[in-house]
């Protein structure tokens, strides 16, 4: 195994990209994620007395577990040069069509895999369209973010479902060992699964390749196409899978639910240090991003601190991840 | 300022002396002189890399030079970019069309120096009314409304040239502007340079064909990787002598052409076509043969390959491999069909830049060397060993980027990525283009090793001595079809550039065609 | 140059004429004064976020924080109006415009000067200035009898029978032809769209050009912040939530092209024209008012798909057929 170093996203702003092998060394941004995430924890420690509490902790993870879960697929799209802004609108959709099946009498698993599956085929429609007519995913994300949440619209207008068989909160509430979520527990096994795929995988190496020259990733026989579709269509199914356990962690489905939660699985994403523009990232790195925020948001709980200051905090971090190295770059070539 | 020195008769228009330029490591510029004078043209005479485009992008204002001076008139200057150098009187007809697909004639001759009326109100009517003119006197049918996307890649050239000429210049600089052009195109050009020398114009042109060199230059210097070599009057030198100031040694040296028995037909093409870009296209490749494609740029031929290489879809015709019909609806298919393609852009479409040497030449035998879908180092550095020290490949160690290797390394990075497939067949698209002089004889020499050991090479060349000299058949595509094949026996270099220019050869329809251009 | 009215417009224009048709036939009522009114109004904040909207797009980017700059300015216009009713309209409009090109220029230093890629940066100011009217308002909604009378009179202000919004946007309208069409920076905009790398080599600045055009879209969505909010007579947070999709539907139904150096004025305008018609339309046909959302999202997925084919026939002509066929299509 070889270890390369790390390039900031000063170094790959509009042009090179490096590929990124699984991290030997953590000497680089995964390590800075780290001391921040430590002097995040410190903070909050010396602030309140709740925090260094083993459940307490472990249940602030169910906050945020539903979206990291959206951030590991959402890192695959990114690293290959695109992107997907419907995550959330997927999210209610299939909400909306949990709800409605729970209303008419299904079960707890046939709720889970209708989700599953709604999910899916909205993946396989962002997919479908973007690689039939070849039409950039940001434009095609952008309307589909909107069909699939004005379905949701259409179907419960200011209404909620919020009737559920009684099992089907044990998915999103439930413990193991009475101390840990599953949702958490589920979340780990897919870090696990995707960090291996990434990075272990031949479909990783192609998924690098294409998101720093898809073209010439095309000329040397990958099949670009056939791998963006199903990447948009896995990404589709895990908002699938997320979006079930949101409903059953909350216990209710409105037209609303999960709004913005695009911004925040891009922030989650960027941070992590996976380039935007495609071509370098890892799973590691976007977990301990995750995790970043995660710690954070409870801090400010804890603090009593309104929910839309994270909105603000959040927005300034996506921005401040790309834009700090670059400036820093640009200073420090002007003092030599 | 220095004082304003008055120009006396003999000055030159324009001067470079000893300029340098380095991009990192690698020298482009090492100490060259040029000079231009008004009413002359002067030839610029190169090998690939020899640095005559960077000294037009220095002469244009695009890169500043580490070192040396620009004397325009005898003032020294310092040009910040194209608008400076316009305002020099320094224009420029560039190899790549540099072009706004999106708008019309009209505006792509005069984006960036619109002009306006009272008010900051563009002068649409005089604007369109200057192109027409412009045009009018390239004796082209371009009409100034038209949209950029009607026109062909002659046509686009042509605007380039139109483009070059709306602005009051002292100094008109051409790079390569004959590549697209056919045989009539190419002697308007010359009357329309003549035209500008009698106006006291100071020209630059820069080509690596010979003829025309010696029909319009009155001047000619010599470069040589990155070196001022010489330069002189045209009238007192032959082809020869240039030649061998360009290259340093004798041109037959340079393709060693080993001798192979053709074998047994391996590849069948019949009536291919994609009604946009060629079309009736035949032929069949035999085993241990090079078969050459010769053309202007232009002319379909990489259009052909990449549609062979399962990139583009066919409309009509077959391809047949080992007698039956191959599926090329992917590249994929292709390579597993035992086909590669290296492509013409190394860059864009050959190498990815920012991934290692190693990752790069495993990319498409990535499955094959897998456990499973799982990654394989062991086997993977294994491959790419083999085939650095195979191609010798020169660099630091195989986990460095693509992107600081030279392109001639990088070329033999591509080369050894398809290789690694085992192919039976390769395709190389202008193989050596942009490679300095070294790495280029080495491409040679490879390539009669291939045959050698039996693979099949499909040649696509822009270079005439390059093409007669590594191939045992060559044909000439014109306009989306083939015009004539030629056997090695019946090689003759003017036959060969005549139907690449669209004269002479099988069909009425080539030479109706003709006709309609200049009648038009 | 008119010679590139793409055949879209023509179409686009045909297709608004039998929607109107249709529906008027179905309920009457929906070409009544006040009918007509609430859609030219409605239209004309539309079109005018769609062109500065396309302003963006042109230049290859995107700004996704045009609902959020709206809904900023217009907060704080209303709190200002709040604080002091005796504020003329004049003053407010002043106000707004200023602040509205702040939040702009921060799009544009970030854009152009620190080179982040528009997707990022507008989705960034989305939420911080959707944020900040939170914390401008504490929450709180500021209501019409808060707000100054001139503050709220002034949409409804008439000139020769049509109200002072749609005379705005006509000015707008106008104006953004005379830039996009006869002014040199305007054509800049395209080319620099069209093609970067040329753009850079004849000279023209894509830092400059950047800046200008985050600056202007946060100008005119300012002052359309502050139309919204007097036109509406009410201030809060959600306000004009969602509303950028619409900008970007306007445009791709418009025929602005998402690769960039493609698109018109009267594009925008008939884009906007189409999507405000059907959303007015719904009620009259007894569809629920949730409909507008996914008809914004069907709109712009079909819009996309059909401008790609047009998009996809951008090969080169080598063949002489093909040339001919194509100087055709053109003339």
């Amino acid at each position: 195994m070889s270890s390369t170093s790390r390039i900031t996203h000063a170094d790959n702003i509009g042009k090179s990209h490096l590929v990124m092998k699984f991290p030997r060394f953590t000497k680089r941004w995964e390590f800075v994620l780290l001391v921040i995430l430590l002097a995040i924890c410190f903070f909050n420690a010396s602030v309140s007395p709740y925090f260094l509490n083993l459940h307490n902790i472990f249940d602030s993870t169910q906050n945020f577990s539903e979206k990291a879960m959206l951030v590991l697929s959402m890192t695959l799209i990114i690293i290959l040069g695109d992107i997907d802004l419907s995550v959330a609108s997927i999210i209610a959709l299939c909400g909306t069509v949990v709800g409605w099946l729970a209303l008419n009498g299904a079960g707890t698993p046939v709720l889970v895999a209708a989700s599953l599956v709604v999910g899916t085929v909205a993946g396989i429609i962002n997919g479908g369209i973007i690689v039939w007519f070849q039409v950039p995913a940001i434009v095609v994300t952008i309307g589909t973010m909107s069909l699939f949440r004005g379905i949701a619209y259409i179907v419960l207008g200011d209404q909620a479902f919020t009737s559920f068989p009684d099992d089907f909160s044990d998915l999103g509430q439930g413990y193991l060992g009475g101390l840990i979520p599953y949702e958490f527990i589920v979340y780990v096994v897919l870090a696990i699964l995707f960090a291996v795929f990434l990075h272990r995988t031949i479909f990783g190496r192609t998924i690098f390749a294409m998101g720093n020259n898809a073209q010439a990733a095309l000329y040397s026989g990958i099949k670009v196409n056939a791998i963006r579709f199903w990447l948009f269509s896995v990404n589709g199914a895990m908002a699938g899978l997320a979006g079930v356990l949101f409903t059953s962690r909350v216990g209710a489905v409105r037209p609303n639910m999960a709004y913005g939660w695009e911004l925040e699985v891009v922030a989650a994403v960027v941070l992590g240090g996976v380039n935007i523009m495609g071509g370098s990232g890892t799973v590691p790195g976007v977990v301990l991003s995750v995790l970043v925020f995660g710690m954070l948001s409870f801090g400010l709980g804890l603090l009593n601190v309104p929910g839309i200051l994270m909105t603000i905090i959040t927005g300034c971090l996506l921005i401040a991840t790309i834009a700090v190295p670059i400036i820093a770059k640009r200073l420090s070539a002007y003092r030599f | 300022m220095t004082m304003e020195t008055t120009v006396t008769a003999g000055m030159p228009v324009l001067s470079l002396q000893g300029i340098k330029k380095h991009f990192g490591g690698i020298k482009a510029l090492d100490g060259v002189n040029l000079d231009l004078y008004a009413g002359q043209v002067v030839a610029l005479i190169g090998e690939n890399g020899a640095g005559k485009s960077t000294a037009v992008k220095i002469m244009t204002g695009i890169y500043r030079p580490d070192d040396g001076a620009i004397l325009i008139e005898g003032n020294p200057v310092h040009l910040t970019g194209t608008q400076d150098a316009w305002r020099h009187g320094v224009t420029a007809v560039h190899q790549e069309t540099v072009m706004f697909d999106d708008l019309s004639v009209a505006e792509n001759i005069f984006m960036g120096h619109m002009a306006t009326r009272a008010g900051g109100l563009l002068d649409w009517a005089g604007m369109r009314e200057r192109a027409a003119r412009i045009l009018q006197d390239l004796e082209s049918d371009i009409r100034a409304d038209m949209p950029l996307t009607a026109l062909s890649v002659a046509q686009k050239h042509m605007v380039e040239i139109a483009r070059a000429l709306s602005h009051d210049a002292k100094v008109v600089i051409m790079d390569e502007p004959t590549a697209a052009l056919s045989q009539q195109e190419i002697l308007e050009l010359y009357k329309i340079i003549r035209r500008l020398q009698a106006a006291g114009k100071a020209i630059l042109y820069i080509s690596h064909k010979f003829d025309e060199i010696f029909a319009i230059a009155d001047r000619y210097t010599v470069f040589r990787d990155g070196c001022y070599v010489g330069d002189g009057m045209i009238a007192d030198v032959s082809e020869d002598d240039l030649v061998r100031m360009m290259v340093g040694r004798s041109v037959k040296q340079l393709f060693p052409k080993p001798q192979v028995t053709i074998g047994l037909p391996v590849l069948e093409v019949d009536g291919l076509g994609n009604d946009r870009e060629f079309e009736d296209i035949r032929f069949t490749l035999h085993e241990g043969e090079v078969l050459g494609f010769y053309g202007l740029v232009g002319a379909g031929r990489s259009e052909l390959m990449e549609a062979l290489f399962g990139l583009k879809p066919v409309t009509h015709g077959t391809i047949r491999r080992h007698g039956a019909p191959m599926a090329q609806g992917s590249p994929r298919d292709v390579i597993d069909q035992g086909i590669v393609y290296v492509p013409e852009d190394r860059q864009k479409s050959g190498v990815i830049l920012p991934m290692s040497i190693r990752d790069n030449i495993t990319l498409p035998s990535i499955a094959s060397l897998a456990k499973g879908i799982f990654l394989n180092d062991k086997a993977e550095k294994t491959l790419s060993e083999r085939f650095r020290e195979r191609l010798s490949i020169k660099c630091a160690d195989l986990d460095q980027k693509v992107s600081e290797l030279s392109g001639g390394n990088q070329q033999k990075v591509v080369i050894g990525k398809w290789l690694a497939t085992t192919p039976d067949i390769i395709v190389l698209d202008e193989p050596t283009k942009g490679i300095d002089v070294g790495s280029k004889a080495a491409v040679h020499a490879f390539i009669g090793e291939l045959v050698e050991n039996g693979l099949s090479v499909i040649m696509v060349s822009s270079e005439l001595p390059e093409v007669m000299g590594m191939a045992d058949r060559i044909i000439v595509m014109h306009q989306g079809r083939m015009v004539r094949s030629f056997d090695r026996s019946d090689f003759s270099a003017e036959a060969i550039v005549a139907a690449a220019t669209g004269l002479a050869g099988k069909g009425t329809q080539e030479s109706t065609d003709a006709k309609t251009i200049t009648a038009a | 140059m008119q010679r590139l009215l793409q055949r879209r417009e023509y179409q686009l224009a045909a297709i608004i004429v039998l929607v109107v048709g249709l529906i008027t036939l179905r309920a009457p009522v929906f070409l009544s004064m006040g009918s007509i009114d609430t859609i030219v109004t409605d239209g004309a904040i539309l079109t005018m976020m769609a062109l500065v909207q396309m302003l963006a797009i042109l230049t290859r980017g995107i700004d996704l924080s045009v609902s959020a700059n709206m809904a900023l300015t217009g907060m704080v216009a209303a709190l200002v109006s709040k604080s002091h009713p005796e504020m003329a309209a004049s003053t407010a409009i002043l106000l707004s415009l200023g602040l509205g090109l702040l939040l702009g220029a921060i799009n544009g230093v970030m854009i152009a000067y620190v080179g982040i890629p528009p997707i990022v940066v507008t989705l960034g100011t989305m939420s911080i200035y959707r944020g900040m009217v939170f914390q401008a308002s504490g929450g709180a909604w500021v209501n019409a009898h808060q707000m100054g009378s001139a503050f709220i009179e002034f949409p409804t202000l008439r000139f020769l029978g049509l109200t002072s919004i749609v005379w705005i946007a006509a000015v707008l309208l106008v104006a953004g032809y005379l830039f996009f069409n006869h002014f040199r920076k305007g054509r800049e905009l395209y080319a620099l769209g069209s093609n970067p790398a040329a753009a850079r080599y004849v000279g023209i600045n894509s830092t400059h050009n950047q800046m200008l055009v985050y600056t202007l879209i946060g100008l005119v969505s300012g002052l359309c912040g502050f139309l919204w909010v007097a036109r509406y007579a009410v201030a809060y947070t959600e306000i004009a939530l969602g509303f950028e999709l619409q900008t970007v539907a306007a445009c791709v139904i418009g025929g602005v092209s998402m690769a960039g150096g493609r698109g018109t004025v009267l594009g925008c305008l008939l884009g906007s024209a189409f999507l405000v018609i059907i959303f007015n339309a719904l009620p009259i046909i007894n569809v629920s008012p949730f409909w507008q959302m996914a008809i914004s999202g069907a709109v712009i997925l079909l819009a996309v798909v059909l401008n790609s084919r047009s998009e996809r026939t951008r090969t080169k002509l080598i063949l002489k057929s093909a040339q001919l066929v194509a100087a055709g299509r053109a003339s």
